[in-house]
């Protein structure tokens, strides 16, 4: 795990301000730490409340329930380091497996049923980036008007029914790979990959610096729309893809598929450090603040406590953490 | 500014065209859309969302947005409830109190976090929409406050008063709104919020305080939300830490937007409010009317809320494009 | 090959300890959600019997009622090992997977108050409050009998997909068509999706449309409280006869105030009563789970189990009214 996305572009003119500061200091104070101490707290808390807790491949198994939402919440983290947010994934995925699921119901051949509801998904992501980037609406509010559009129109399609998939499709989280559910590898090869272009490459570096400085990044030449519009559909694509990784779990697809998800994604991406104003976070804040909420929600519910403990518990870690992560930046990165 | 506030009048019309041109077709297809039953249902149908929409206005002009106001409304419901039921012996209009009194702690307490720690408004209060309802499942043990606990004085306010027989809380949603129009028009305060909205750095210069106004204008969010709690209790006659207030946010909101608040901080007026709330209002009561399946409520209020974006982006084109995020 | 070789062998495990040691089993109730009042009632079976009998009581139920939110819940049963699952099951297919993962490890899966239509195969068997072939007629008699079998009715319902509510209105039109209730007419059936706020509208909407209507049936707690709402915030109880299926802790002020004459229901409490004894009788092989054969519980008498392993707990509806809604505590 060396993902070092640390966002050290915006820092740079530190340099000739002040003294590099030492490098436990560096690894110590940052945001994706505290998720760190706070993902191993969780486990010994969790292990403690339980004895049927410490159990890795029931911990697996329990991570394939919210592997969708988090494969979501790595690319949600770039939409919102580029200073942008997007509320209406959990919608699209249930309107692109809703499509997806009637399709193939209504006797289209599986490759394409699969093919209409990716490309639902970069609709629906085109349509949010239209709003927000041509329109210049902000996109918090936008996406909360597609939030309950599109789940809506998942509604009116397949009403209140569930539909069925067939029972090769069923099943993607029973596939072990290395003894690991596909949908866990699924997460982890694309943080890899995210993590990798985010910290590394070109496109990487723009996304911070569109989201530090939008009016400054395009000064300096970066095609803000274009790598706008690109998270945007990226989104709407792995926000399908999760849809129907959904629909394999579970074997049919009704339109309340991830409700209120949207607020597991903004928790993971937050928890794991990213700055909700933009220009900070890594790939690998989120990916450890994912297995952090599944550990503690995975804990709770077998421990039998109420699931309003769950609630509060997730509105406070919610409030903590991006507390922790302002008061962070603003210690390290004046 | 007299351009300004043509436009504006401009925008408050036009949403009373489309509420009487919606009446019209409704009442084309079926008459008994005009009558003076179904005036009733419309108008039983909006207080509460009317209520909770003149706080979730300041909270808007004021560039903030409170998305916790159906967990406040659950909460201090439950709290009022629960008294009734465990302790018969207050005087049920203490639970007014109860109610309110709680609704403007939780607001405060919202302000807060946004003040002190300088938090984004949308997150604090996506954390606190969870925590809020977690604690009424806490409070109240997960069990619901039955119909036969809340008093039937407070249940009779919904369905009758002296006056016509028009039932009390339609008299309140209204007494409401003519206090929200009085404080924001002539009041020191309620132009305050205006200034700190259309502009925050230049009103701090001109010595607007804002981080009491800011904590003001959430107290009172979570004050409404509290009255509109204890009025949920009286429509509808239970509490129930699940259902009540769930969802409500996405309605206020939708009705705010509609009314012409802009999400930028520093426009909307109560009587635009008010209409959008009334707008709601009809397409909520004409779509069973219409045979329309509930399951279509969801696309339609989503759409609308678009609608309503893009009628504000072509009004005020300019000024949206330096404000992407609802920023502190 | 090895899975089937594993599941005979957790299963020959589960059977052995149960043979073994006369140890309490563990019984965990998963409800829709929290917060409803209904499962009070229903859990409270389930407690007292376990106050009695050999078994180890919990109940759990996710913060809402959406398809997946139980899935959890079920996992982490699986992971406790407990003995049974009983669950009011939130979808009638979402959780096929993770049921066949529980009865996989020899745990008993069974349906409370509500099964998994078409999906059978993936429980164990099934509890019902009723004979639900009979719920349809006897609510057509019931609001029959208010208006003097005479005029315009319709039903409020939940869900437009809710499988029990259909399977009672599907009653309902068969049972109407008897020439007694020739006089009748169903002119409406509209969907509150079990949202107070809803289901007002819809009755609010029915009435507009409907000036002549002379009875509502709502066949779910939620709806009939609001029709009920209704009627009385209307005043017109005379003239509109609401009935349905309530809990008696929700309809009892309009039943006292004359807004409802009478309405049906059963008895949650013996639901979970009856599941409770089940579940013990099961696990320590004093019943078979098969088809026509019965068993017997204190209270109940003895139950017998029907086509497709479901269990009747009573065989026709309650009937609540002025008179005897006091004796019901639920």
């Amino acid at each position: 795990m060396s993902t070092t996305g640390a966002p050290t572009t915006p820092a740079a003119a530190m340099h000739e301000a002040a003294p590099a500061r030492p490098v436990w200091h560096v690894a110590l104070v940052r945001p994706e730490t505290m998720t760190l101490v706070l993902l191993i707290v969780a486990i010994i808390v969790a292990s403690y409340l339980s004895p049927y807790f410490l159990d890795i491949g029931y911990i697996l198994r329990s991570f394939t329930l919210s592997a969708e939402f988090a494969l979501v919440a790595l690319v949600l983290t770039m939409v919102i380091i580029a200073g942008e947010i997007d509320l209406s994934p959990a919608s699209n995925m249930a309107l692109s497996a809703c499509l997806f699921a009637w399709a193939q119901a209504s006797g289209i051949p599986m490759p394409i049923a699969i093919a209409i509801g990716l490309l639902a998904g970069l609709a629906m992501g085109a349509l949010n980036a239209f709003m927000v980037i041509a329109l210049q609406l902000p996109s918090i509010i936008v996406t909360i008007g597609t939030l309950t559009l599109y789940r809506g129109l998942a509604q009116i399609i397949a009403g209140d029914k569930s539909i069925r998939v067939p029972d090769w499709f069923i099943g993607i989280d029973k596939v072990m790979v290395l003894g690991i559910p596909v949908p866990v590898v699924i997460f982890i090869v694309a943080a890899l990959v995210l993590g990798l272009i985010l910290a590394g490459t070109i496109f990487g570096r723009q996304i911070y610096q569109i989201g530090t400085n939008e009016v400054a990044a395009r000064y300096a030449g970066i095609r803000t729309r274009r790598i706008k519009l690109t998270l945007f559909l990226l989104i709407g694509l792995v926000s399908a893809v999760a849809g129907m990784m959904t629909a394999s779990r579970l074997g049919s697809v009704r339109y309340d598929l991830g409700l209120g998800g949207e607020l597991q994604m903004v928790l993971m991406a937050m928890l794991g450090g990213t700055y909700i104003f933009g220009g900070r976070g890594t790939i690998l804040g989120t990916f450890l603040a994912a297995w952090l909420l599944v550990v503690v929600s995975t804990g709770m519910t077998v421990a039998n406590l109420l699931p309003a403990i769950q609630l509060t518990v997730l509105g406070v870690l919610l409030i903590v953490a991006i507390i922790a992560t302002n008061f962070i930046y603003s210690r390290t990165q004046r | 500014m007299n351009i300004v506030r043509s436009i504006l009048v401009r925008r408050e019309t036009g949403i009373a065209v489309m509420i009487v041109l919606l009446c019209l077709a409704v009442g084309l297809y079926k008459p008994q859309f005009l009558t003076l039953n179904q005036l009733r249902v419309i108008l039983l149908l909006v207080p509460l969302i009317m209520i909770v929409a003149m706080g979730q206005m300041l909270v808007l002009v004021a560039r903030h947005v409170d998305l916790s106001v159906g967990s406040m409304l659950g909460l201090s419901a439950m709290l009022a409830g629960m008294m009734f039921r465990d302790m018969p012996y207050i005087p049920w209009p203490v639970g007014f109190v109860v109610a309110i009194g709680a609704g403007a702690l939780l607001g405060l307490l919202n302000g807060a976090l946004v003040t002190v720690f300088k938090l984004p408004a949308i997150i604090v209060t996506l954390g606190t929409l969870n925590l809020y309802r977690g604690l009424t499942f806490i409070v109240s043990d997960a069990r619901q406050v039955d119909r036969q606990f809340v008093p039937s004085a407070l249940k009779s306010m919904s369905q009758t008063s002296p006056i016509f027989g028009i039932p009390w809380i339609i008299f309140m949603a209204l007494g409401i709104v003519l206090l929200a129009w009085w404080f924001t028009r002539h009041t020191i305060v309620g132009r305050q919020i205006f200034a700190l909205g259309s502009n925050p750095s230049a009103a701090e210069l001109r010595g607007v305080k804002v981080n009491q106004i800011t904590l003001l204008v959430f107290t009172i969010s979570g004050a409404l939300s509290g009255l509109a709690g204890i009025m949920y209790a009286s429509r509808w006659g239970f509490v129930n830490p699940s259902n009540t207030g769930a969802g409500f946010e996405f309605q206020v909101i939708a009705a705010v937007v509609i009314g012409g608040v802009s999400i930028n901080g520093g426009v909307g007026t109560v009587p635009g409010v008010m209409l959008g709330v009334l707008l709601l209002g009809c397409v909520a009561a004409a779509l069973p009317l219409l045979g329309i399946p509930g399951t279509a409520q969801g696309a339609i209020y989503g759409a609308i809320i678009l609608v309503a974006l893009l009628i504000d982006r072509s009004v005020r084109q300019q000024g949206i494009a330096s404000l992407k995020m609802v920023r502190a | 090959m090895l899975k089937k070789s594993l599941i005979a062998l957790a299963t020959g495990l589960a059977l052995s300890t149960a043979a073994f040691a006369q140890d309490k089993i563990d019984i965990v109730f998963i409800g829709k959600n929290t917060g409803n009042p209904y499962f009070d009632s229903l859990t409270k079976g389930f407690v007292e019997a376990c106050e009695k009998i050999a078994c180890n009581f919990e109940f759990v139920a996710p913060a809402t009622a959406e398809a997946t939110s139980q899935i959890p819940f079920i996992e982490a049963q699986i992971q406790r090992g407990v003995d049974v699952i009983a669950i009011s099951p939130n979808s009638p297919d979402a959780l096929n997977q993770v049921f066949d993962a529980a009865r996989a490890k020899g745990i008993i899966v069974m349906t409370v108050n509500g099964d998994i239509t078409g999906n059978e195969s993936h429980r164990d068997l099934t509890i019902l409050p009723t004979d639900f072939t009979k719920v349809g007629a006897d609510q057509v008699e019931m609001v029959g009998s208010l208006i003097g079998y005479d005029g315009e009715i319709a039903i409020l319902s939940a869900t437009t997909e809710a499988p029990d509510q259909n399977f009672w209105i599907k009653g309902m039109s068969e049972a109407i068509k008897d020439p007694k209730y020739a006089k009748m007419k169903l002119v409406a059936t509209v969907y509150g999706d079990d949202q107070p706020e809803k289901s007002t509208t819809e009755m609010e909407a029915l009435l507009s449309n409907y000036p002549d209507l002379k009875g509502v049936i709502a066949p779910t707690t939620v709806g009939v409280a609001a029709a009920a709402q209704v009627v009385q915030s209307r005043g017109i109880a005379d003239k509109v006869k609401v009935t349905g299926l309530g809990l008696p802790s929700e309809m009892r002020d309009f039943v006292k105030d004359g807004t409802v004459e009478a309405f049906q229901l059963w008895s949650p409490y013996n639901e979970g009563w009856l599941a409770a004894h089940l579940a013990v009788d099961l696990k320590a092989g004093k019943a078979k789970n098969e088809v026509g054969s019965t068993f017997e519980v204190p209270n109940l008498g003895t139950i017998t189990i029907n086509e497709g392993n479901s269990i009747n707990t009573q065989s026709s509806l309650t009937t609540f009214n002025a008179e005897n809604i006091d004796q019901f505590d639920f």
